[in-house]
């Protein structure tokens, strides 16, 4: 599958890119090249290495090993605006402008044209509108960028890229929070762009947009190369197959596990919704089940985790806790009936990267115990010396920044961190983005064994494999909406890949798909 | 409305209520006179609050410029009255040497990645350090260019003095809103306050930019040393105590916002100004004490501090990213 | 064994003190003396804890408002405003027990508005105590009617001068509410707390922790501690003086709790070596005095101090000194 020619029509080419960081490499060996007058897609999952290969072919990394070439020649960025000189400009999805001033001189900041060392505002504002006009966008240029849509600020973006490299086009996911009306202005600026020679790539996880616009598309999936192929010859459950691959095989799929707890729901969710965030979904969870929960990055995976954990609040429905009806408004409330929550971002959102292994393991549990039954410190140690043989967390020294582990021992520390509370629903986004294999099994063993334990749990993730493999019943998201729900035989990935696959019929009967 | 114009239309709409509250309880504060005073009074802090403009709107903040006045005014006094040297060659060298300062703080400030609130720390008390080292006690200055300069003044219609320090402050603004405004400096600043990473990839020199940021304020806060010498015929060590904090409260005032990327010079003028109206006020009634100042700065700050907290979040970009679908 | 006992005390900043020390007393030979006089201590070292202590006691509070990643500029008006409620409250005839709690807790109060501002509405924490920077003296002075208010309350008076046990009274209370907060700090869950809000507060909220209540807290506290401070200046000067009194300290205090080796990015924080610095600030100032030069050259010498720890901690320093170890190695390979 992989292209190996070597096609000198390329205006810009990866050969064999690596990129480590840590332990961990990002790209190993990717191949990657672009034609003049092409839009061409890049599709991977969170992790899968599409952001590194962009930012190394746009010069913000340097790779460890591989060459980039321009035309043909090997060239060697040292920075974005050293690759930009070269004619690769970027846009990205949150737009790298400055809301803060005017769009005028947000196009033309760095070579404002001047007389007497004074810059010309009107000139500039005339060639903005000039230059804006060809884009099919006829706004006040005065006015700050930040005033406008998401939409505008792209093609300005666009604008100014094109206008300062006119080579290639990097579009780093635009149209993540565009409606549909926008999307088309969009596409129609590419599709221009595309005709006037512009080679164009084009990131994104909207599979919609994909077929709509591009003529190739690149697949990664943990910093490899799946394939380069023409989107003429490819469905959709092609490339979601080749998106969420099926390389990783866990011990054959438990099938029958699902009807193991019929009983009463420990927790419900009925028709709760955020407006913007995600529809309005329905949901019962019972002790000694897994719910898995299918579909792309962006789908509405995430929002829907952080409502039930009380992190964001639903503005219509109703959570019910055995049989009372309840408020989630904080972590904190969700904590106290027993919640936990492993967020999708561990740095981000998940560890405290300056503190030691130990007091992250406890963070929680101390938190739900209050400022004053501190832990002491030996009691520290056994919970997290507990735990951390329980999970098989490898780390030198308890008392060592969690920051200083593997991704995998850090995605434990936290899972440790939630079972050290003693909880009876746990919400796992994502357990195993990114973390290396052993890590990854022990994951999936655990999973298991807290089911087995009687836990609810309710696990996010874009291994199909494995969340077929644990998984009690699975519910696809789609669109920020709950399209799905499988049980029994319809638990398997061709199934779980149609149903994230589908048209979505009403996108196109609808102006906006929110 | 332009949103960054909201904060500067309070400023305004608040310095004129207030204004001619004031007139209405004491018609005298109505005349060319109390203007004149006003300029003349509030000349160096005008200055140094244009420098302090600079600095806030790229996100930075300065705590050195009170300490430079102090050691400006020591260094004139020391170089007319120990060394001979003509006023304006003081002048000149008091100049160079608080440029030189304020580069070498912008310099740490990039380079060694400082945050500026330390940097200018350690800059306010190496100024003021060093100009007790030079003197422990006020140095008169006494030249007959200094009685010149305070003797010369335009007279304004209705009888008011515009001197020779008030009109330098309006040139200050001037031209001060014009380098805001009108030259590439000017929109690297604002580029700076508004996201500094966008900044560096649309091209903005960072380095470059912010060493001159911090030499332009040390270079405004010198010339406020040089009319605050001119303004009291002295150096002293201690003077200007606390300026710092006043020139802060102008800009925030007038409209800029603290934590960078939106701001006016004009607006600065205003909150001088208003500045200015509230210690009239309190000479004009009699009964007041000049604590109400603080209080009064402190509370307009406090109101201000939220006014842009409440206009600058409703609509931030982060918060319209993925929901907001505005329709152009 | 013996010297891994000790090693907790041997810390740069432990030697700094020392070798500050030291050239006090090469400066001045009877540096060391202290006398025992009228049931108290008296000598230079007594003096330097006690004219350290209004700082010591800011930097307790300050600790815990940077390890979360905050600052408190407005310790120094919080000061003035306690001296000056006191101080008014005992002339106008309250016991001056009632003025001390008073004044605590109006320290607390600023403290609080200050949490508020920065927890709940989420202003960056050098722009919210500002406010109470600019306010908070001309609050004082309100108070006091613009005047030094003077008084002869001998409970007052000797929270300032008095003596405990041989120590003056300034020091005891130092020493009480270092114990204190480094016990309840320790032995509760809130330092815990506080180092996981001042290395990721989205993650610590998420981990249950209620961030914004514990910021109120925090800074809550350090109002408490600059309220004790203010008791303190206004005792040893037997009046409140709302221009001066505090003037600057705050950035004493950020400086010692800086010199402690508590990071302006928030964390792990350290009380005991926050004051520590606080001592270090003052033995350099006692130092300078009694060498004879001005007492402002001390802002000459804190100036380099800062520049020195600010240098040695930039990211440009760490990265040349990894460059000479690797160039280093490199020449030891070659040889």
């Amino acid at each position: 599958m992989v292209d190996h020619q070597t096609d000198n029509s390329f205006v810009l080419e990866a050969r064999g890119v690596i990129k480590i960081f840590g332990q961990s490499r990002a790209l190993d060996g990717v191949n990657f090249g672009l034609r003049r007058g092409e839009v061409h897609a890049l599709l991977g999952e969170n992790g899968a290495g599409k952001s590194t290969l962009i930012k190394i072919l746009t010069g913000a990394y340097q790779p460890d090993g591989g060459e980039v070439l321009l035309d043909g020649e090997p060239v060697h960025f040292a920075d974005p605006l050293h690759a930009q000189s070269h004619g690769i400009g970027t846009v990205y999805q949150e737009v790298n402008l400055l809301p803060n001033r005017s769009v005028a001189e947000n196009l033309f900041l760095g070579r404002q044209p001047t007389r007497f060392g004074f810059v010309r505002k009107s000139l500039i504002e005339k060639n903005a509108r000039e230059l804006l006009s060809r884009y099919g966008l006829d706004i006040d240029v005065q006015a700050e960028l930040g005033t406008y849509s998401v939409a505008v600020q792209q093609i300005v973006a666009i604008a100014r890229a094109v206008e300062l490299s006119g080579k290639v086009l990097v579009l780093d996911e635009p149209t993540a929070s565009l409606d549909k009306l926008e999307v088309e202005k969009l596409f129609e600026v590419v599709t221009q762009l595309k005709e006037r020679g512009m080679a164009i790539v084009f990131i994104t996880h909207f599979l919609d947009q994909v077929f709509a616009i591009s003529d190739r598309v690149t697949i990664l999936r943990n910093g490899r190369l799946i394939g380069t192929e023409p989107l003429s010859g490819l469905t959709r459950t092609d490339v979601v197959r080749m998106m969420l691959g099926k390389d990783i095989t866990f011990a054959p799929a438990v099938t029958g596990i699902e009807e193991r707890a019929a009983g009463p729901a420990l927790v419900e969710f009925t028709e709760c919704g955020k407006a913007g965030k995600i529809h309005p979904f329905s949901l019962k969870i019972r002790r000694g089940e897994v719910v898995g929960v299918a579909g792309l990055l962006g789908s509405g995976r995430t929002e829907m985790a952080r409502i039930m954990f009380g992190a964001d609040q639903c503005d219509a429905g109703e959570i019910r806790i055995g049989d009372k009806p309840v408020a989630l408004k904080s972590p904190v409330q969700a904590i106290a009936h027993g919640f936990g929550f492993c967020p999708e971002d561990r740095k981000v959102e998940g560890i405290l990267g300056d503190l030691s292994v130990r007091e992250n393991i406890v963070i929680a549990l101390q938190g739900k115990l209050g400022w004053f039954k501190a832990l002491n410190r030996d009691e520290q140690m056994e919970i997290a010396g507990k735990f951390a043989e329980d999970l098989d967390i490898r780390a030198a020294s308890l008392d060592m920044p969690v920051k200083l582990l593997s991704g995998g021992n850090q995605q434990k520390v936290i899972l440790a961190r939630w079972l050290a509370t003693d909880p009876n629903f746990l919400i796992l986004d994502e357990p195993t983005r990114g973390i290396d294999v052993g890590a990854h099994a022990e994951i999936v063993r655990t999973i298991n064994r807290l089911r087995e334990e009687g836990l609810a749990l309710l696990v996010i993730s874009s291994e199909l494999d494995e969340i077929v493999a644990y998984s009690s019943r699975i519910v696809v998201m789609r669109d920020r909406e709950m399209v799905a729900e499988l049980t029994g035989d319809n638990i398997n990935p061709s199934v779980i890949v149609q149903a994230i696959a589908a048209q979505h019929e009403t996108v196109s009967a609808e102006g906006a798909s929110v | 409305m332009n949103r960054s114009l909201r904060p500067l239309a309070a400023t305004a709409v608040i310095f004129a209520l207030a204004y001619a509250a004031s007139i209405f309880q004491f018609p005298g504060m109505f005349s060319t006179r109390v203007l004149g005073n006003f300029l003349t009074d509030n000349a160096f802090l005008g200055i140094t609050a244009v420098g302090m403009t600079f600095v806030i709107i790229s996100g930075g903040i300065d705590l050195s410029v009170g300490a430079i006045i102090g050691f400006t005014g020591v260094l004139i006094a020391v170089l007319i009255g120990w060394a001979g040297i003509h006023p304006l060659a003081a002048f000149v060298i008091a100049l160079v040497v608080a440029g030189a300062f304020g580069a070498a703080m912008g310099a740490a400030i990039h380079y060694l990645e400082v945050p500026p609130f330390i940097v200018t720390l350690a800059g306010m008390f190496l100024a003021r350090g060093a100009a007790s080292v030079i003197t422990q006690d006020s140095i008169p200055v006494t030249h007959e260019f200094y009685s010149k300069v305070t003797s010369t003044y335009w007279l304004m219609p209705g009888g008011g003095r515009l001197s020779m320090i008030g009109a330098l402050m309006i040139i200050v603004f001037i031209v001060g809103a014009l380098v805001a405004h009108r030259t590439r400096f000017g929109s690297n600043v604002y580029a700076l306050g508004g996201n500094a990473t966008s900044a560096a990839l649309m091209g903005v020199p960072v380095a470059r930019t912010t060493i001159l940021i911090y030499t332009l304020s040390a270079t405004l806060s010198g010339l406020a040393g040089i009319v605050f010498s001119l303004y009291t015929s002295a150096g002293y060590p201690l003077a200007a105590v606390g300026v710092e904090l006043d020139a802060i409260g102008a800009v925030v005032i007038g409209g800029t916002l603290l934590t960078g990327g939106y701001g006016f010079v004009a607006g600065t003028f205003i909150g001088v100004m208003l500045q200015g109206l509230v210690q009239t006020y309190i000479i004009f009634d009699g009964t007041l004490s000049s604590w109400w100042t603080k209080i009064v700065i402190g509370g307009l700050l406090f109101v201000f501090i939220v006014l842009q907290r409440l206009v600058f979040s409703a609509s931030s970009s982060r918060s319209k990213v993925f929901w907001k679908l505005k329709h152009e | 064994m013996k010297l891994k006992k000790l090693s907790p005390l041997v810390n740069p900043q432990s030697i700094a003190l020392v070798v500050v020390l030291l050239v006090n007393w090469a400066l001045f030979p009877g540096f060391f003396n202290v006398t025992w006089q009228d049931g108290r201590l008296f000598g230079s070292l007594i003096d330097v804890l006690n004219r350290g202590v209004p700082v010591a006691i800011l930097a307790i509070g300050m600790s815990a408002v940077i390890a979360t990643k905050g600052v408190d500029l407005s310790v120094g008006a919080v000061m003035a405003i306690s001296g000056a409620v006191a101080a008014t409250l005992v002339t106008d005839g309250y016991p001056a027990s009632v003025a001390v709690i008073a004044a605590l807790a109006i320290g607390v109060l600023c403290g609080v508005w200050n949490g508020v501002l920065v927890a709940f509405l989420e202003i960056q924490p050098i722009i919210a105590t500002l406010v109470l920077m600019v306010a908070g003296r001309g609050i004082a002075q309100l108070i006091t009617a613009g005047s030094i208010v003077t008084f002869a309350d001998p409970l007052l008076i000797s929270i300032g001068t008095g003596s405990f046990a041989g120590l003056p009274m300034p020091v005891v209370i130092a020493i009480v509410l270092l114990f204190i907060s480094v016990f309840v700090v320790r032995s509760s869950a809130v330092g815990l707390f506080i180092e996981s809000v001042g290395v990721n507060r989205a993650a610590a909220s998420l981990a249950g922790i209620r961030s914004g209540l514990l910021l109120v807290a925090v800074y809550g506290f350090s109002g408490f501690c600059a309220a004790i401070s203010g008791l303190i200046v206004a005792g040893d000067i037997k009046g409140a003086d709302a221009n001066n009194a505090g003037l600057w300290l705050e950035l004493d205090a950020i400086l010692a709790v800086v010199i402690g080796g508590t990071s302006l990015l928030g964390g792990r924080f350290s009380i005991a070596m926050s004051v520590l610095g606080a001592i270090i600030i003052q033995a350099m100032n006692t130092g300078i005095l009694v060498s004879g030069f001005p007492p402002e050259f001390n802002l000459v010498v804190k100036a380099g101090v800062i520049i020195l720890i600010f240098t040695m901690q930039s990211p440009l320093a760490t990265r040349l000194i990894e460059m000479r170890k690797t160039q280093r190695a490199v020449a030891r390979k070659a040889s």
